[in-house]
């Protein structure tokens, strides 16, 4: 019998959310074991195979010293590598403190900071090591991990679109927030994979799936503002997960000679 | 002389449809806009609502009266019913070296589509020979097409973003129905003058009841329907539209509207005539089932224009270009019709307000000629 492919689980800097996609799979979480040897996964179980891995899904950003050696080793055991949730690909909310000094933060908070070793930046795990697949969305949808791992096990490309939340709205039906309630909406510019789940509700999107593949940011901020946003207000909604996806980093960054804080 | 239908009894005419069989589909408010979709009674219609439309703004209202049909389109069209959204095409089974494919079995649904304006039977009539006439059948859309019952409604008044009138297309239907009402508020009195279409029409008008029109009552349905002509929100001077946009390939326009256009794709979902689609194979786990689907697709998509070795429409300028030259110009070669029926879509949708027929305008206005 064929050798089940090898699957590791890698956290870094994160809430886990992510990682806890897959246990949320349930039902097909067994369809995965059937076919994946779930070899590392901690947030699953303490049982461990060693490398090396056929495929690595990997959480959280790079934030210390001693997350840049470690992306390192499992790059070396890791024939594929992709990784998952706004913090792996973007940096993610805690990529906020790339505006700012950390050393003021660490003395601030700490009673003696000299014990803290960390970076100036929360990077995105592509920074560092060669990834093969990103997968985006704080968290991630479990469907589209479930469509990545089914992709990898056919050795063929996975099904995740790049466009804007809006084709996912209007293939479910779903009036537009923005032009019916005037609700300041940042679909327009964010990658789609979430279901469309806030305009579901009557809210505009909060981008929680990050830029997507050829976004307009100056443009959607136009519009905006005629829907009676402030420049601050435009600023804190790309200061979310995905404030270092460049797209939303460099708007967010158009505002801050305007900030007025 | 048509007929005339008391506003009272137009629940009849509903349920003489569902006792035939059909499953109504019609306007009804939902989220603060009238969409298509299933109805039970007359109570579901958006009676006594009327809309307020612009470059990216749609706003419902209340009316001052009762009217059932006193409004323009909405974000739906009736594409969603005809052209789904999201279908599967076959599964597939692995058996020993190759694989089965499995036939989809779909029950198509016989729709009576309640309400349909002009436009949109023209926009219906755009799909037929893009989808049924040409050299291959969409056999997903045939299926459903040829099942439709049509109640059409000419248009009592006129939107802000629409020109019909510009596209020859409306507010009048003067074909592809089987019943086509006119509302009339007049005074104390609400009725619906009603003609028919086709043969089928006039079986269901048989089963309603129905009295001859009197010609005040046919001419001030007439009147309404020429005063709508006169309350276009919008125009558009097509003269010379196809070698017009094909002259200015390289217009500066492009870049100033590319400048605002988020080729987020709405205009394409909410075009009744953008037909477009993309196909995608998902395996199981095992690899041992697999099934395709179709989805809409949009010219405003990266993939969409991916070819080996990389995008042909990468900047925002090629794509907003492609998309506006083919539904005004490239389509009449294609389809000896323009690809625009004038519903304005795609201007009240677009999150940017960006607009059509000023597009054109200002091509035209600002043509360096030789």
């Amino acid at each position: 019998m064929k050798r089940k492919p090898k699957l590791a689980v890698w956290k870094f800097a994160s809430c886990d959310g992510c990682q806890l996609s897959l246990l949320a799979c349930e039902d097909e979480l067994l369809a995965v074991a059937g076919q994946i040897d779930i070899a590392y996964f901690p947030e699953a179980s303490r049982a461990t195979v060693k490398g090396k891995y056929d495929l690595s899904l990997v959480e959280g950003s790079i934030t210390t010293p001693h997350d840049v050696e470690r992306i390192q080793g499992i790059r070396r055991v890791s024939k594929h590598l992709v990784t998952i949730g706004a913090c792996a690909t973007a940096g993610g909310i805690q990529a906020l403190r790339n505006f700012k000094d950390v050393g003021e933060f660490t003395r601030i908070v700490y009673a003696r900071p000299e014990y803290i070793s960390t970076l100036d930046k929360s990077a995105p795990i592509s920074e560092h090591v060669k990834v093969d697949f990103e997968l985006h969305g704080c968290p991630i949808n479990k469907h589209q991990l479930l469509e990545v791992i089914s992709a990898f096990m056919s050795a063929r490309k996975p099904n995740i679109p790049s466009h804007s939340v809006c084709v996912e709205c209007k293939l479910k039906g779903t009036v537009c927030v923005m032009a019916a309630h005037g609700a300041p909406c940042l679909g327009p510019v964010t990658r789609a994979g979430c279901g469309a789940i806030c305009p579901k509700f009557l809210r505009g999107c909060y981008g929680c799936f990050g830029p997507m593949e050829t976004p307009n940011t100056e443009s959607l901020s136009t519009q905006w503002k005629v829907l009676g946003a402030t420049d601050a207000e435009i600023q804190r909604t790309y200061r979310g997960f995905n404030a270092c996806a460049e797209a939303f980093k460099k708007e967010g960054l158009r505002y801050d000679d305007k900030e007025t804080d | 002389m048509p007929d005339i239908l008391e506003s009272k009894n137009l629940q009849q005419l509903i349920e003489v449809l569902s006792a035939d069989g059909y499953r109504v589909v019609a306007p009804t408010v939902r989220d603060n806009a009238i969409i298509y979709d299933e109805i039970a009674t007359v109570a579901d219609l958006p009676k006594g609502w009327t809309d307020k439309q612009d470059g990216g703004n749609y706003r419902l209202e209340k009316r001052k009266d009762d009217a059932f049909f006193g409004y323009n389109v909405g974000p739906h069209s009736w594409k969603k019913f005809l052209h789904p959204p999201v279908t599967r095409l076959f599964r597939a089974k692995l058996e020993g070296n190759g694989f089965q494919v499995v036939p989809e079995v779909e029950e198509t649904p016989d729709f009576a589509f309640f309400g349909v304006r002009s436009c949109e039977l023209h926009a219906i009539a755009i799909h037929d020979r893009v989808l049924i006439d040409e050299q291959f059948v969409d056999p997903v859309y045939q299926a459903r097409r040829e099942k439709i019952f049509t109640v059409a409604v000419n248009c009592g008044q006129a939107g802000g973003t629409c020109f019909c009138v510009s596209m020859n297309t409306g507010p009048k239907a003067s074909f592809g129905y089987d019943i086509v009402l006119t509302e009339v508020l007049d005074g104390e009195r609400h009725y619906f003058t009603v003609e028919t279409g086709s043969e089928k029409g006039a079986e269901v008008m048989s089963k309603i009841p129905l009295r001859k029109a009197e010609a005040e009552e046919s001419e001030t349905a007439e009147k309404i329907v020429a005063e709508t002509v006169l309350q276009m929100g919008r125009y558009l001077d097509t003269t010379g539209i196809r070698d017009l946009l094909i002259r200015n390939y390289d217009h500066p326009r492009w870049d100033e509207v590319a400048s605002r256009c988020l080729t987020c794709a709405n205009c394409t979902m909410v075009c009744p005539t953008c037909f477009c689609s993309t196909v995608e194979d998902v395996t199981d786990l095992k690899g041992h089932a697999a099934e395709r689907w179709r989805k809409w697709d949009s010219c405003f998509t990266l993939d969409f224009s991916y070819i080996h070795g990389g995008n042909v429409r990468s900047s925002a300028k090629s794509r907003y270009r492609q998309w506006m030259t083919h539904k005004l110009s490239a389509w009449i070669d294609q389809f000896e019709t323009s690809g625009c029926v004038g519903c304005g879509r795609c201007i009240t949708w677009c999150p940017t307000g960006i607009d059509i027929t000023e597009e054109v305008r200002a091509i035209r206005e600002t043509e360096v000629s030789d």
